[in-house]
Formats: structure tokens, C-alpha cells, sequence
């Protein structure tokens, strides 16, 4: 049925085999790296406050069901003003972190003084992801891009499929469904009049609900804060937790004792 | 050859089980159930239980119903919120209730709250998750505030806080963050409604106005759209056309039928 060629759709006999899917790397065709990602990082958190921007994440490094390792630093700067934070395969952050580090020192020696600020670091990662996507080979990783340039916050957003969003605060993984109401309900209205002492506080609350209620994050965490003053990350600690709420209870129905 | 009298079989009859899975694959779409995409909360304060929930009813991405009541009263001193499939979460506590007040005018006495969670686990076991109701439950009896939550496979939870639904994420994180033991009534009110508020945001299906209900020793104040927090605007218009506004320009009047007296109806 030549006259019902159709070079993309996978159902007809297509002799020529032009969609990608069938290219194989033989026929000079596509190569795909990540296709099933292996070590996880898991939810990650972003908000805008008084002077700059907080990130937080936990250190953990999941394989499967497995919490594999446990001091997985999931926090970077990118040169002195930009901060990120990932969620999603720990290899393809490491690939990230190599290439926006390239980045920097590339435009570094170029010698004109200019300093790619956070916005240029964001365009330049979300038309990579978006490339990488159209390519079918994506970089299995859910990003929050924070920064501080010349009294400018900036706070974005760019997964795996290159969808990027600014707002004041940001969550990923189950965080958007545990802590974006808490962040929402305290940043939104507020923009930008959080106090360094009440994002902290937020930071960790909406970490300790995530402890409790997500199966992947464990209680240790860091957080990032971009200043004036540079990029600041912590070492990793732990937010306090309550066990008792349990201790009257028996059974799951009418025991009493 | 003696016929053999059927028994019916007790349970849920899955016969028709295996025809709606050939009909699915030979293109016939099932039918879609009214959710109520809900937020429904439950919390154990100082004298008592305070239930909590949203009011929006979707079917897939539509809105079915703006203002749906998700608290049934199962008894005076107990009632129960119920997410999942409108139908089945309706019609389970309605059933349960009416069992409920039959055994009361059996026995005599109060309800129990343990009493509505075996039923309602049992009658949901059975049906092995097909009748799709996740139900909060919370009542004040003889032994005290109680509050559980019944899964639609029928599994129970004892807990002090609790959620179910597609909001129920939302609202459990703020009961994570807030709840304590032993809080005052005003307090607790406050908590229960931002838990749903958090529900009604922050999830697609959840929205509209908070409905609630505290439950103590002898008294449960029912507060039905306790808040708007979505609040309707007034219609500028007004669509109400006075008499006399269109004009009469003639009548005309033809009899169809011919009225005579008659004899009065018997009603002895």
C-alpha cells in the first residue's frame, strides 16, 4: 500500500524505517543514555525570601527501594550567584554539574569581565534539557535554579522535558504535594518578606512533613542560600521529629488494650 | 429429573466481570463514576471529633455539583465523610445509618462508634475494593472521642489525624505541621478548616466551600458551608422580567372540555 506511506507511524509495513524509533546504531540512528534512571534524588524545595533565595534537599541517593547513599550532596553553585538543586538521576546530575561548570569557566576566560548570572545559567540549562528531550535522550533530572544578582532573586524551574516555570516558591517529587501548600500559604502575598529566620523555619518544617509522609526522604538535609554575599551551603542536619502522637493507641478498631 | 433450586451466593457476583473486560478490549468504554475528588479531614481535640470536608463533585475533569454534601450523619452522636466514588460513599453510609437506627431502637442505647467501623470495613472487605468509598469516620461515645478511617478494601486506621481523598496530601501536611494534642475548640475549628483550604488551592479536585462538624459529649453542631473561601460573584444582570414587560396583544380562549356536575368520589 504505497500510496498509504506514512514515514512516522509505527503501525504501517514502512520500508524505508524513517521514524527515529527504528533507527538502530548501526544505521547511524539515534543513541539514547538514560532511559531507565538508576540512583534517584528525591524532592527538593525553593523560596524566595528578604535577602535572596533558600534551596533545600535531602542527602539521599535512592536505588529503587533501597536507600543506597545517604550523604548525597544534592545542592551546587554555579559560580558565585547561582545555586541548584536536582531531583532525579544522580548520574545525569553529576554529567550537569561538569558541563555547567564547563560553562562557567569557558565564559571565564573569554576575559570581558562578564559573569553569567542566574537567568543566563537558566536559559542556557532549560534549552538543554529541551534539546536533549527532542532528541529522545534526555537528562532524567527535575531542576530548581536559584540566584541573587544585583538585588534580583530569581527562582526556576526545568525538568526532563524542558518545562520551565518561575515563582516564589518551588517543590518537586511529592514535595508539590506535601509542601507547596505550606510554601504557598506562606510566601504567596509575601513575596520577598520572608526573614532569613522564618524561611529557615519553613525550609525545615516543610522537610520534617516530607520525612514523616515521603517513603524516599530521610531526615538529613541541607540547605543552600544565595546573597549578596555568595552562595552559601550548609552541612548536612537534621530537623527534629515527633513519635508519640501513637503512644494511647491500640490496635486499628475497637482494642483497647 | 429433579430440578436443582438455586441458591443465590452470598457476596458480590462477579459474573459479568469477565463480559466487561471483553467488551473493554472490543472498544466499549465503561461507564464513568461520579468522584467526589475530595479533601475530607478528621481531628481528635480536647472533648472531642471534628470532621471536615470540601464540597466539590467532579466526574473526570468536570465539576458535577458545586456545593455536595460529603458529612453524613450516620447517628446523632456520629458521623462520617466520605471521598472516593460519590455513589458508593453516599450509599454505604446511608445503609449503615439505617442499620444503625434500627439496632438503636433495638437495643435502646447510643450508637457506637466501633459499631459503624466493623460494618462499614466488613461490607467494604466483601466487596474487595470495588465499592470505591474512603471514609473518615469520627464519633463521640460511651468510650470517648474516636476517629478512624475506613479504605475502600476495607483496612482501618486509628489515628489522631486524619485524611482521605484526592486532597488529602494537602491537608495532612498541614495537620503535620500544627496538630496537637488536646486543643481547644476555636483552635481546632481554625486547624480542621485550613487543612481543607490546603485541599481546596492546592488540588485540582477539591474546591468550593468547607463544610464541618464537632462532635462532643451529647452534642454535634453541624456547620454546613462553614466557610466560602471561594465565594461566587453577584450577577450584575437581572434576569427577572416584570408583568406586563411583552405586551398582550390579543386573546383568544377555546373550551376543550365540557364541564357538568358530577357525583363526589367514594373515599370510604
Amino acid at each position: 500500500m504505497e500510496w498509504n506511506f506514512d514515514p512516522f507511524s509505527n503501525n504501517s509495513f514502512n520500508h524505508y524505517g524513517n521514524n527515529p524509533i527504528n533507527a538502530s546504531h548501526s544505521a547511524g540512528g539515534i543513541i539514547q543514555r538514560t532511559q531507565s534512571p538508576k540512583v534517584w534524588g528525591g524532592t527538593t524545595l525553593g523560596v524566595v525570601y528578604q535577602d535572596g533565595v533558600m534551596l533545600a534537599a535531602d542527602t539521599l541517593g535512592s536505588w529503587g527501594q533501597l536507600a543506597r547513599y545517604r550523604k548525597e550532596e544534592r545542592l551546587y553553585p554555579v559560580g558565585n550567584f547561582t545555586a541548584i538543586a536536582y531531583a532525579g538521576d544522580m548520574s545525569d546530575f553529576q554529567y550537569t554539574k561538569h558541563m555547567l561548570d564547563s560553562l562557567m569557566i569557558k565564559e571565564y576566560y573569554i576575559n570581558d569581565d562578564h559573569v553569567l548570572s542566574t537567568p543566563h545559567v537558566y536559559e542556557y540549562l532549560s534549552r538543554v534539557m529541551y534539546h536533549r528531550r527532542t532528541k529522545m535522550d534526555p537528562l532524567w533530572n527535575t531542576f530548581i535554579v536559584g540566584g541573587y544578582n544585583n538585588g534580583e532573586r530569581f527562582l526556576g524551574y526545568v525538568d526532563l522535558l524542558g518545562t520551565t516555570y518561575q515563582s516564589s516558591a518551588i517543590s518537586t517529587g511529592l514535595g508539590a504535594y506535601y509542601a507547596q501548600p505550606i510554601l504557598r500559604k506562606a510566601v504567596e502575598g509575601r513575596e520577598g518578606l520572608l526573614t532569613e529566620a522564618e524561611a529557615i523555619e519553613l525550609l525545615n518544617s516543610c522537610m520534617r512533613v516530607l520525612f514523616y509522609r515521603d517513603c524516599k526522604v530521610i531526615n538529613s538535609i541541607q540547605r543552600a542560600k544565595v546573597t549578596a554575599a555568595g552562595v552559601e551551603i550548609t552541612e548536612p542536619y537534621s530537623v527534629s521529629s515527633e513519635w508519640g502522637f501513637g503512644e494511647g493507641v491500640r490496635g486499628f478498631g475497637s482494642q483497647k488494650q | 429429573m429433579v430440578s436443582r433450586v438455586n441458591v443465590p451466593k452470598g457476596g458480590f457476583n462477579f459474573d459479568n466481570y469477565q463480559r466487561n473486560l471483553i467488551l473493554q478490549q472490543n472498544g466499549y468504554s465503561m461507564p464513568k463514576a461520579t468522584k467526589t475528588g475530595t479533601t475530607i479531614t478528621g481531628m481528635k481535640f480536647k472533648n472531642g471529633v471534628i470532621l471536615g470536608a470540601d464540597t466539590r463533585a467532579t466526574g473526570e475533569a468536570l465539576v458535577q455539583d458545586k456545593n455536595c454534601p460529603k458529612i453524613h450523619r450516620m447517628a446523632p452522636n456520629i458521623f462520617c465523610c466520605g471521598a472516593g466514588t460519590a455513589a458508593d460513599a453516599d450509599k454505604v453510609t446511608d445503609m449503615v445509618a439505617s442499620q444503625l437506627e434500627l439496632h438503636r431502637l433495638a437495643t435502646g442505647r447510643e450508637s457506637r462508634v466501633t459499631t459503624v467501623l466493623a460494618t462499614l470495613s466488613q461490607y467494604l472487605f466483601r466487596y474487595q475494593g470495588h465499592v470505591a468509598a474512603a471514609l473518615v469516620l469520627g464519633g463521640v461515645d460511651v468510650d470517648g472521642p474516636q476517629l478512624f478511617s475506613v479504605a475502600p478494601h476495607g483496612s482501618t486506621d486509628k489515628l489522631p489525624y486524619l485524611s482521605q481523598g484526592s486532597g488529602s496530601l494537602s491537608a495532612i501536611a498541614v495537620f503535620e505541621e500544627r496538630w496537637r494534642e488536646n486543643m481547644e475548640r476555636d483552635e481546632a475549628i481554625e486547624l480542621v478548616k485550613d487543612s481543607i483550604k490546603a485541599g481546596i488551592f492546592n488540588d485540582m479536585g477539591s474546591g468550593f466551600n468547607i463544610d464541618l462538624v464537632v462532635i462532643e459529649k451529647g452534642r454535634a453542631d453541624f456547620y454546613r458551608n462553614i466557610e466560602t473561601p471561594c465565594p461566587t460573584i453577584e450577577k450584575i444582570g437581572n434576569y427577572k422580567f416584570q408583568p406586563g414587560t411583552t405586551a398582550v396583544l390579543s386573546e383568544s380562549f377555546r373550551n376543550f372540555v365540557t364541564i357538568t356536575e358530577g357525583d363526589a368520589m367514594d373515599i370510604s
